[in-house]
């Protein structure tokens, strides 16, 4: 089943770089697909959008029936809380603890605090940080801080998450435990899209891969077939 | 029960950034409470500006003598006459043997003279004791009251009555101008300490937006924070308007200048009102500030 469509999508920023040129794709639920490309070959602004933090000039982007090129910015939350989003830079509140940073995203939705705390220690425990729920961001290494970004993204029960070079600040070992976190949420069913530039990464995990270049996109490898080919 | 829990977060929400946020909210709440003493202080003194020349408006009183030889029915005619220009608050006759009594009481050189008058050899006239509903209108009034029959003479401070009526009424838009503009400034100001506040927080706020919580619902949390900053705000310059009232008005023995006419206004219910209407300020303020200032990292 289609998860996202996105048809004909063109970006130019107000500067006038074309971010994006004439972008066709589609993904499946549940998949695994990687972005990649180098600087400025229009993966982030492509990540962006998927989450609505910029708009489309041209085309459609469909995500689980909604049009996110059409989504007004009052309704943006709709969207929102159909998936999740993993930051390079974490985007935790410092002057939150732990347990209070996933549970902020919880609070959004109204549930009630027995069922916040089951879902906030679930998630935690998922991805390997029970034991800390009462430290602060600035407690904790960076691997664990983007444990606990995941942990807030997936709190909700998206059915896709969106990572924005998530191990971007990270060192090669760490980074792969963080993948490791991911492809078992992926296998749990989410969906995940991840714009990254580790090549080896890529090269492990064997996924989709879909490569930018200058705002084209220039290759759709299938799941597996993808080895480090000097582009 | 989703609604109230909503809603019990909000506030909950609201009341944990305050404290969360104190230095910042301490700057929010400091300058509320400065500006709101300010504001009080024009408050009490426009109010009592404001009472001062109400009193002696009312205390102007025209005093019409009459015609020595004025009789009964004639007098019966000049009070109708006088309340028929319509201008007439209160109409006192006062006998000539009530002027000598009068008189006699004030004090003992005046008595043992009065007392040697006979109602034929007092030589005070009768009169009618006028005070008037609008002081602005009084020389027409007493200008028409002059062209009636058997009147002596028309008594009532004219030039004094004149200068006060401008005085006051240049007073009046004074005070009224000066409260307006110091509530239109502060709440500038207000919003802008707010603002400052908030900015520190748009990080908090971009985060809101990207876990999916509405502009309405990260909104709400921000002007019920407001209200509480108003709140806090208006605590201090309260308590001042309360006490530094009733000790100025103890202190004064309720009268400025000792003079029975320049009274302040009584403490109660002035200064509950006055509270009241400095906690109704703060809390807009804060509130209108609050939402001015978070509505701006909503424009994503």
């Amino acid at each position: 089943m289609e998860l996202i469509r996105i048809s004909d999508v063109e970006k130019t920023y107000k500067t006038g770089t074309v971010a994006l040129y004439d972008l066709n794709l589609s993904i499946k639920k549940g998949e695994f697909v990687f972005v990649i490309g180098a600087s400025g070959s229009g993966k982030s602004t492509l990540i962006k959008m998927l989450y609505r933090e910029e708009k489309p000039d041209k085309g459609s982007i469909i995500i689980g029936g909604i049009n996110v090129a059409k989504l007004r910015n009052g309704k943006v939350y709709i969207l929102r809380r159909k998936l999740g989003v993993v930051f390079q830079d974490f985007k935790l509140l410092p002057k939150l603890t732990v347990y209070e940073n996933v549970a902020f995203a919880m609070e959004v939705f109204a549930y009630d605090k027995k069922e916040i705390h089951k879902r906030v220690m679930e998630v935690l425990e998922l991805v390997g940080l029970k034991n800390k729920v009462r430290q602060y961001p600035d407690q904790l290494s960076g691997g664990e801080q983007q444990r606990v970004v995941i942990a807030r993204a997936i709190a909700n029960k998206p059915k896709l998450l969106i990572c924005d070079e998530p191990t971007g600040n990270l060192d090669p070992e760490t980074s792969m435990e963080i993948m490791k976190v991911l492809d078992e949420i992926n296998k749990m069913g989410t969906t995940i899209i991840m714009a990254t530039h580790d090549r080896d990464i890529v090269d492990k995990m064997k996924k989709r891969v879909i490569m930018l270049e200058e705002g084209k996109l220039i290759k759709d490898i299938e799941k597996g077939k993808y080895y480090n080919e000097t582009v | 029960m989703k609604l109230f829990r909503t809603i019990s977060r909000y506030f909950r929400d609201a009341g944990k950034s305050v404290i969360r946020n104190f230095s910042l909210s301490l700057a929010s709440i400091s300058c509320i409470a400065i500006t709101l003493i300010v504001v009080a202080v024009a408050l009490v003194l426009s109010y009592n500006v404001e009472n001062f020349a109400e009193s002696i408006r009312k205390d102007v009183t025209v005093v019409i003598f009459l015609d020595k030889d004025t009789t009964e029915s004639q007098r019966q005619k000049i009070a109708e006459d006088i309340r028929k220009t319509g201008n007439v608050a209160s109409l006192e006759f006062k006998s000539k043997q009530e002027a000598a009594e009068e008189t006699k009481k004030q004090n003992d050189i005046f008595s043992s003279i009065v007392d040697g008058w006979t109602d034929e050899t007092n030589p005070l006239l009768d009169s009618y004791m006028l005070k008037v509903k609008d002081v602005e209108k009084i020389k027409e009034t007493v200008s028409t009251i002059r062209k009636m029959d058997k009147i002596n003479t028309i008594n009532y401070g004219e030039e004094m009555v004149d200068q006060l009526i401008t005085v006051f009424k240049a007073i009046e838009k004074i005070t009224i101008g000066l409260v307006i503009a110091l509530i239109v400034v502060t709440s500038f100001l207000i919003a802008n300490t707010i603002k400052l506040a908030i900015f520190s927080r748009r990080r908090e706020i971009e985060i809101m937006r990207l876990v999916g919580a509405s502009n309405t619902s990260i909104k709400i949390p921000f002007i019920i924070e407001g209200l509480f900053i108003g709140i806090f705000g208006s605590i201090i310059p309260i308590i001042i308007t309360i006490y530094g009232y009733n000790s100025l008005y103890s202190f004064f023995d309720g009268k400025l200048f000792s003079s029975s006419l320049a009274k302040l206004i009584s403490p109660t219910p002035f200064v509950y009102n006055a509270s009241l209407i400095l906690l109704l300020i703060g809390v807009v303020v804060g509130m209108f500030g609050s939402w001015r200032a978070v509505r701006k990292y909503l424009k994503i």
